[in-house]
């Protein structure tokens, strides 16, 4: 009898309500549950299914950060790494942020990028092949062609969708979407058909590793001899904190940011002050868009000196999860790319931690991404908690 | 060159995943979700098949043969409980706690590849298995058999009767699948809510058990596609699914929602995905750009046109709630 | 009494938060009857149907159907009770057909069930392509297609929201008449309306309600519309709203013979002109949805028109613009200082999620340099309101979402009137306010007003309209039906103008004695 009062004879038993805002303490403590929630998971998939001590794993997880763990790595090699590769994720995030607050949903940045990197490696090798053969070009100009070319080309890809959202608001989700393979199948055509070793693999090997040409459109490595672990991320750790800043600086404090604000919370109210949304929309998809291309151009130019349809690596996807959990606040942005790339890197500390049965593990990198999403569903999940109340009904009779 | 009845064959084999694929995420868009962990539960329906095959095959001592109904059946429990539970991570997320569904879509595919990639060089390891990486040889070939009387067919039997099972199952339930959509007043239902859940509600339909139905479902159809296809490869490495999850994405848009559709769309896109096998002279990697081409126009096109049952299902990608005043 | 109704609702009482939308309510409906509900904008009716529906759940009283207790916590308790209403927003899926729309949710498929619903067509007289697809069908075809699909379900009682609204003169008549098969079928039929001559023409008997509380119930045969009319709007209470003599009155805003016909195909706004003059305030009365927010909107600029013009003639210079089809941002270019209090107040007029500074800025933001947005004003402008109309907020960071509805609406208002407008249009502003903002919201007008801004004010009380403003256009159904001098209007007047009697007598012109 009494379960079928609880069942809801009389009335509903309990029904979901949008709650009012929490104070901010209470809001980060239910993300903060979350993230310990999750690691405990974690914890259980490592101990049930892989057999390993969770603790062991974990406590291993700094030496990803600091690397200590191979003699032949320099000290502090490791920690600049993850800087380095938390920069590049962030750029990412910061690149897409902008449309995402404008709630467009851009997910085609790993295009984005990948087409930037295209471009770059386009003008790179098209100036160094010229250079090698005798011509005279800049070095310096080589680097401002190839990143006008990839933030051009980047701002393309996110052009076309954006435009054609406007026109006949086709859907953005779907169209971004099919725009990354497109530019994943335009990567491996140019790299298979023009500039792989020996037109036998995929393989473009490093760009401008010999002759006159030698580094040509290779960002600069500053600070060489004091700082050498540094310098070869420095320009790029550096363009991702002056860029945190601006987008924080853009969304925050220009009319630029305030309109696309606007357009994201209410068309509606957009339209009733006046506010162009197409314009808007075009505009902010070509930032986002070019700034896409930017990160691109730091892959190849910075990081790789190379192009492959592996570039990206999936960041572009990645990004989209850090930009959305973080709120749209590019410190946030910050701490979730760290938090990611640390997740990455620690993961691959699996490897020295052996089985009950004595046999060793690889596969790191995809380990983290099992630990990553673990981690990524508790915290998008959690965010229902902040948002509704589960209300339970008193029940006004009680059954007959 | 190769013989149009080859290219056919090879083309149909490689339609197989895609319309499986597809089929599922048709399901679950039609029940408003837009699922882009389609991709990762292509990889997990697949490792799952795998690691059942593999467990199976390594219990039979040496010399020993398998049988052939439980190699048949244990891959095909693996997937569909490894590619049931992808669905129901999806949906609890985003039906239940109401998650941003392409947040929550793309999550899934990163958990879902890394999952994969991981157990497919770790799990010899971890059951401390005396090779040195997984396989499952036999267990593909009793897959890949096909009736003896195909080959005394020519290019009839080529064409239509020399493929594995799996790939009749993938036809038939597409065609269950349009006719579930089309015929069924449970199909309607499930379309209503994609549609306009609210509508649905207040018909008395119970939406929230629709979608969570159609998604764990959608899901286990599109795992099995990613078992079907490492099942032809008969070898586990690496993303061996390959981006196949989004083009089976790209699929459901160039069959404008419709499973029948599917089936031809498959077989188009299965041909221009391995083009580069029967072409030369054409960049195989340009060839391969083509569905995603065609994709974006068919889905400027059905914008332009604005026939509204074209379009994607009008709530696609929304949470429903119902508002309480 | 002792027979039996067949639906009875005793002592039922809602709440939504602190707003009481019925309260004590009792009311029954016999079988094979046609009851109409009468009340004004915001007098709980839908509420009220909506808990037969199962939409909502009641916190006090009961229902009873055939005599038996019941509770009804889903619309699908509703249709086993053989409960069907029919919504003022219909709720069908467009892309599929007639058929398909009717039978969801049931067991039944297209196929099997085409046959049973042609017989239902036949029986009660519809006349319907059961294939066509909804969104290709008329607004009276989707409403043919609501009503056949509560039939199909078995319905005994059924409830029609508005129904004739959205219907032309000739599609009401068929829709009578099939209501009049229905009832001798023995069906009962609650219809709630405004338009007194189809209260007179269609029911048997009239429930009044007013103001969240049943008034009584009358015998349609027995009453007629005036004696209605002042049961719907009450007695006459004085709010005591300050109202001082126009002056220096001069015509601002001309509007001429304008047109709008909507996406439906609904003809809005039918042949309406008028004048707004500085230092008055124009009230507009009618039934929700007769055109008000069209009206209002195409003079701001965010509704395009068939035909017609709207005059704006500017205060210092005496020079004339039309302000027809231009953007709002056009409008601002030209001068033209035209504040707007929207009716969707967090919809449109603020942003939810941002704070009260940026809320300031929404209209100010493109002033001063290229780049950067300048939140300094906007910071004082907000400091001010909030200390001028005493708005309770932690402080200006706060979202206006999280503010109370009179919160939110002085810091609508404040900001509107800050920008000195020379026209001030607000729907709708007291909608949900206490009294103390309400007043506060009336002064607020009524300074304006004195200031020799033109006010256009749309509202729904009619005490209200009568004690605020000077003059009273009526509209009904997007045309003008009056124009009555607020101080010496009765609301009765206005109500029958409202409701669609052309009471051409009582027509007066006012607002010409300055």
């Amino acid at each position: 009898m009494k379960k079928q009062i609880i069942s809801g004879t009389h009335e509903p038993f309990a029904h979901i309500i949008k709650r009012e805002k929490m104070p901010w303490w209470k809001e980060w403590g239910v993300r903060l549950c979350a993230i310990a929630l999750s690691l405990v998971v974690c914890a259980i998939v490592i101990k049930l299914v892989i057999g390993v001590p969770p603790t062991a794993l974990f406590s291993k997880f700094a030496d990803g950060l600091l690397g200590r763990m191979r003699a032949d790595i320099p000290q502090n090699h490791q920690f600049w790494l993850t800087m380095g590769d938390t920069s590049i994720l962030l750029l990412i995030a910061l690149a897409i942020t902008p449309a995402f607050k404008m709630r467009f949903w851009n997910i085609g940045a790993e295009g984005q990028v990948l087409i930037g990197s295209l471009a770059s490696a386009w003008m790179m090798i098209t100036i160094g092949k010229y250079v090698n053969a005798g011509g005279v070009f800049p070095r310096w100009l080589t680097l401002v062609v190839m990143l006008v070319v990839a933030m051009i080309a980047g701002a393309i890809w996110a052009l076309l969708p954006a435009y054609f959202k406007n026109k006949w608001n086709t859907n953005e989700t779907l169209f971004t979407l099919m725009m990354n393979y497109i530019a994943i199948q335009l990567t491996a055509y140019c790299c298979t058909e023009f500039w792989s070793k020996k037109n036998t693999s995929n393989n473009v090997g490093v760009i401008n590793s010999e002759g006159k040409a030698m580094g040509y459109g290779w960002l600069p490595t500053p600070l060489k001899e004091s700082f050498p672990k540094v310098s070869e991320w420095l320009i790029i750790i550096a363009v991702a904190v002056v860029f945190s800043l601006l987008i924080h600086i853009y969304l925050k404090y220009s009319k630029q940011g305030y309109e696309l604000s606007v357009v994201g919370e209410s068309e509606n109210t957009a339209r009733y002050v006046g506010i162009n949304v197409p314009k808007v929309v075009l505009r902010t998809m070509i930032i986002s868009g070019a700034l896409c291309g930017l990160v691109g151009f730091l892959l190849v130019s910075g990081d790789q000196h190379s192009i492959s349809t592996t570039i990206v690596d999936g960041r572009g996807f990645t990004a989209i999860m850090v930009s959305w959990i973080s709120k749209f606040n590019p410190f946030a942005m910050a701490a979730v790319a760290f938090m990611f790339v640390f997740l990455e890197h620690g993961a691959a500390q699996i490897a020295s931690v052996p089985l009950p049965n004595g046999q060793r593990l690889s596969g790191a990198e995809e380990f983290s991404s099992i630990l990553t999403a673990i981690i990524i569903f508790f915290i998008i999940g959690c965010e229902f908690f902040i948002n509704y109340k589960v209300v339970f009904r008193k029940f006004s009779k009680k059954g007959e | 060159m190769v013989s149009l009845s080859y290219i056919l064959q090879r083309s149909i084999v490689q339609s197989a995943p895609l319309l499986l694929g597809s089929t599922g995420e048709i399901l679950t868009e039609k029940a408003g979700n837009l699922n882009l962990g389609t991709a990762g539960t292509m990889y997990v329906g697949a490792i799952s098949g795998v690691i059942g095959a593999f467990l199976y095959e390594q219990s039979i001592p040496d010399g020993g043969t398998l049988n052939p109904f439980i190699a048949v059946i244990i891959p095909i429990l693996c997937c569909c409980v490894g590619s049931f539970v992808m669905g129901l991570i999806y949906s609890f997320l985003t039906i239940t706690l109401r998650a941003n569904q392409n947040v929550t879509g793309l999550a899934l595919t990163t958990f879902g590849t890394g999952l994969a990639n991981f157990f497919g060089t770790a799990i010899v390891k971890i059951v401390d298995s005396d090779v040195p990486a997984i396989s499952f040889n036999k267990t593909s070939a009793i897959y890949k058999a096909y009736l003896p009387i195909a080959d005394d067919l020519g290019w009839f039997g080529r064409i239509f009767l020399s493929h594995g099972f799996l790939l009749y199952v993938a036809i038939i339930i597409a065609v269950l699948a349009a006719f579930f959509l089309k015929r069924t007043s449970a199909g309607l239902n499930l379309r209503a809510i994609g549609e306009n859940p609210a509508t649905a509600d207040a018909a008395g339909i119970n939406v929230n058990r629709y979608k969570y139905v159609a998604t764990c479902v959608g899901s286990v159809i599109s795992g099995l596609g990613g078992l079907y296809y490492i099942m032809e490869i008969g070898s586990w490495s690496i993303n061996a699914i390959g981006d196949l999850g989004w083009l089976a994405i790209a699929l459901v848009i160039f069959a404008l929602w419709k499973p029948n559709i599917g089936i031809l769309g498959s077989i188009v896109f299965g041909g221009l995905y391995i083009a580069d096998t029967f072409t030369s002279g054409l960049p195989a990697d340009l060839v391969r750009m083509l569905p995603y081409l065609v994709t974006i126009v068919v889905l400027i096109i059905t914008s332009t046109r604005r026939k509204k049952e074209h379009q994607p299902p009008a709530h696609l990608g929304l949470a429903y709630f119902r508002e309480e005043r | 009494m002792d027979k039996i109704h067949a639906i009875e609702l005793k002592n039922i009482t809602k709440r939504f938060g602190n707003v009481v939308a019925n309260e004590n309510v009792s009311l029954s409906v016999n079988k094979g009857e046609i009851l109409s509900i009468l009340g004004e904008n915001g007098s709980g009716k839908t509420t009220l149907m909506n808990m037969i529906a199962g939409i909502y759940y009641p916190d006090e009283g009961s229902i009873y159907i055939n005599g038996e207790e019941v509770h009804i916590r889903t619309p699908k308790d509703a249709f086993n009770y053989k409960i069907g209403m029919i919504h003022q927003h219909f709720k069908l899926v467009d892309v599929f057909t007639a058929t398909e729309n009717i039978v969801l949710g049931t067991k039944q498929k297209p196929s099997q069930a085409k046959k049973f619903i042609a017989d239902l067509c036949a029986t009660y007289g519809f006349v319907l392509d059961l294939d066509k697809k909804i969104y290709e069908m008329s607004v009276s075809e989707k409403q043919t297609v609501e009503i056949i699909k509560v039939l199909y379900r078995g319905a005994n009682i059924l409830i029609l929201d508005e129904p004739t609204a959205v219907l032309t003169p000739q599609e009401i008549d068929k829709l009578f008449n099939v209501l009049r098969n229905m009832r001798e079928k023995g069906k009962s039929i609650i219809i709630i309306t405004h338009k007194l001559n189809e209260v007179m023409a269609i029911s048997d008997r009239v429930a009044v309600l007013c103001k969240g509380k049943y008034v009584g119930s009358v015998l349609t045969a027995e009453t007629n519309e005036t004696r209605l009319t002042e049961m719907m709007v009450g007695e006459k209470i004085s709010l005591n709203i300050h109202r001082s003599d126009p002056k220096n009155v001069s015509e601002r805003l001309i509007v001429s013979n304008i047109n709008c016909i909507n996406r439906e195909g609904v003809k809005v706004l039918d042949d309406v002109s008028f004048t707004a003059n500085s230092g008055e305030i124009l009230g507009i009365a009618g039934i929700a949805g007769s055109g008000q927010r069209e009206l209002l909107e195409s003079i701001a600029g965010l509704q395009k028109l068939n035909s017609g013009s709207i005059i704006y003639i500017d205060p210092n210079t005496g020079d004339k613009e039309n302000l027809r089809d231009k953007t709002p941002m056009q409008i601002r270019n030209l001068g033209v200082r035209l504040s707007f209090v929207p009716e969707d107040r967090l919809g449109m007029g603020l942003v939810g999620n941002m704070d009260l500074v940026d809320n300031m800025m929404l209209r100010s933001y493109g002033k001063g340099g290229p780049f950067f947005v300048h939140r300094e004003e906007p910071k004082k402008l907000a400091e001010r309101i909030v200390s001028q109309l005493g708005v309770v907020t932690p402080d200006t960071a706060t979202p206006v979402r999280r503010l109370s509805g009179g919160n939110v609406q002085k810091i609508l208002v404040g900001r509107e009137i800050a920008a000195s407008p020379t026209v001030l249009m607000a729907a709708y502003p007291v909608r949900g306010l206490d009294i103390n903002s309400s007043h506060l919201i009336y002064d607020l007008l009524n300074e304006q007003k004195e200031k020799g801004v033109a006010v256009i004010f749309v509202g729904e009380d009619l005490d209200v309209l009568i004690e605020l403003c000077d003059r009273i256009l009526v509209i009904g159904a997007g045309k003008v039906t009056g124009v009555v001098d607020g101080r010496n209007a009765s609301k009765t007047e206005i109500g029958l103008l409202m409701t669609g009697e052309q009471a051409s007598s009582s027509q007066t012109e006012g607002g010409n004695e300055a």
